[in-house]
């Protein structure tokens, strides 16, 4: 695993967290409560996207992702991982894994930055909710300068990765 | 939820198509999951931990700074670090700005939040390797602040 899992670091916030509850040291208790309820709302997002990940994997071919999102595919590409990113739910948190599974399946580096790029500024659930709170013209302002802009840098970030054989790789 | 309608929907129908096809799914499905999962926990703790150290009250005061470039500054800072749901951030933007906090500041706090993630690190880690996850979030950065940029220029709270 690349990235190590700081096992007592983890052990002290919970024993941290389990004696403010005991004793009533309320930062502690605080933390715990934050805690639990951003768990619980992660929880209700992930397990479908899993799911998701998991039927997308058994489903569609990898020739199919590469004809589409691959190293010989078109701007098209851009448009159909910007779609995906517009109903991608959660946050950035869920849009990692779909990446990987994306570039697993042969989409290119720039196809799947671009993806991440898309799915932080440009899901539409959170789309509607700032045009109502903040007006259409602040949401459009921020859409058009922003999605050009997620392509340059994607395109620019990927073929810089490519070029020097940079690869992603799994997890585990 | 519709999220979780439609992804009945397709386990259903994959499950009619293929039983071991969906299997399989259900099966890749757990082991990603599972092994990112540490991973998510370091998440949770350190957004546990900011929090505590930086609720709604204080970033709303910081935000209301009256000197727009520093405010700029604060905002992008906060946008990094902060990892919060739409739900939150819309309303709370949405009160900013009846108090005065220009369009501009809320458009790089927003656009920070929601392409630079300090608190998603560990994730993003695990996947694309420190230094490479280090780029794409200082490209996310400087797209906040451009953007921002943008924002007060259209609004009209700066000018070139």
């Amino acid at each position: 695993m690349k990235a190590k899992f700081p096992v007592i670091l983890i052990l002290a916030y919970a024993v941290f967290v389990v004696i403010s509850l005991i004793s009533g040291y309320q930062p502690g208790k605080d933390i715990g409560s934050n805690f639990l309820s951003f768990t619980l709302s992660m929880l209700k997002i992930l397990p479908a996207a899993f799911i998701l990940i998991g039927l997308f994997q058994v489903w569609i071919s990898k020739k199919r992702v590469e004809k589409h999102l691959g190293e010989d595919s078109s701007v098209m590409s851009f448009v159909w991982v910007l779609l995906l990113a517009g109903t991608t739910v959660g946050g950035l948190y869920v849009a990692f894994p779909v990446a990987w599974a994306l570039y697993e399946k042969g989409a290119r580096l720039q196809v799947v930055l671009a993806y991440i790029g898309f799915a932080a500024v440009c899901r539409i659930p959170m789309i509607i909710f700032e045009a109502s709170f903040m007006g259409v013209k602040f949401t459009m302002v921020r859409l058009l300068v922003s999605i050009p802009l997620v392509v340059v840098s994607s395109v620019f970030l990927g073929r810089y990765l490519t070029a020097k054989d940079w690869r992603m790789t799994s997890p585990e | 939820m519709i999220f979780y309608g439609v992804t009945a929907v397709l386990l259903i129908a994959s499950f009619f198509a293929d039983k071991k096809k969906t299997l399989k799914a259900l099966k890749i499905s757990w082991k990603k999951f599972t092994t990112i999962l540490p991973m998510f926990i370091v998440m949770l703790v350190l957004v546990s931990v900011s929090l505590y150290m930086m609720p709604q009250e204080i970033i709303s005061e910081y935000l209301g700074e009256k000197d727009l470039l520093k405010g700029m500054g604060i905002a992008v800072t906060v946008g990094s670090i902060a990892l919060m749901p739409g739900f939150i951030v819309y309303p709370l933007c949405g009160i900013l700005r009846e108090q005065g906090v220009p369009y501009m500041v809320l458009s790089g706090f927003t656009t920070s939040l929601m392409m630079v993630g300090l608190l998603t690190l560990p994730i993003e880690k695990a996947y694309f390797g420190l230094k490479t996850a280090l780029i794409r979030n200082g490209l996310g950065l400087l797209i906040a602040m451009i953007v921002a940029f943008i924002t007060g220029l259209i609004f009209m709270e700066v000018a070139l």
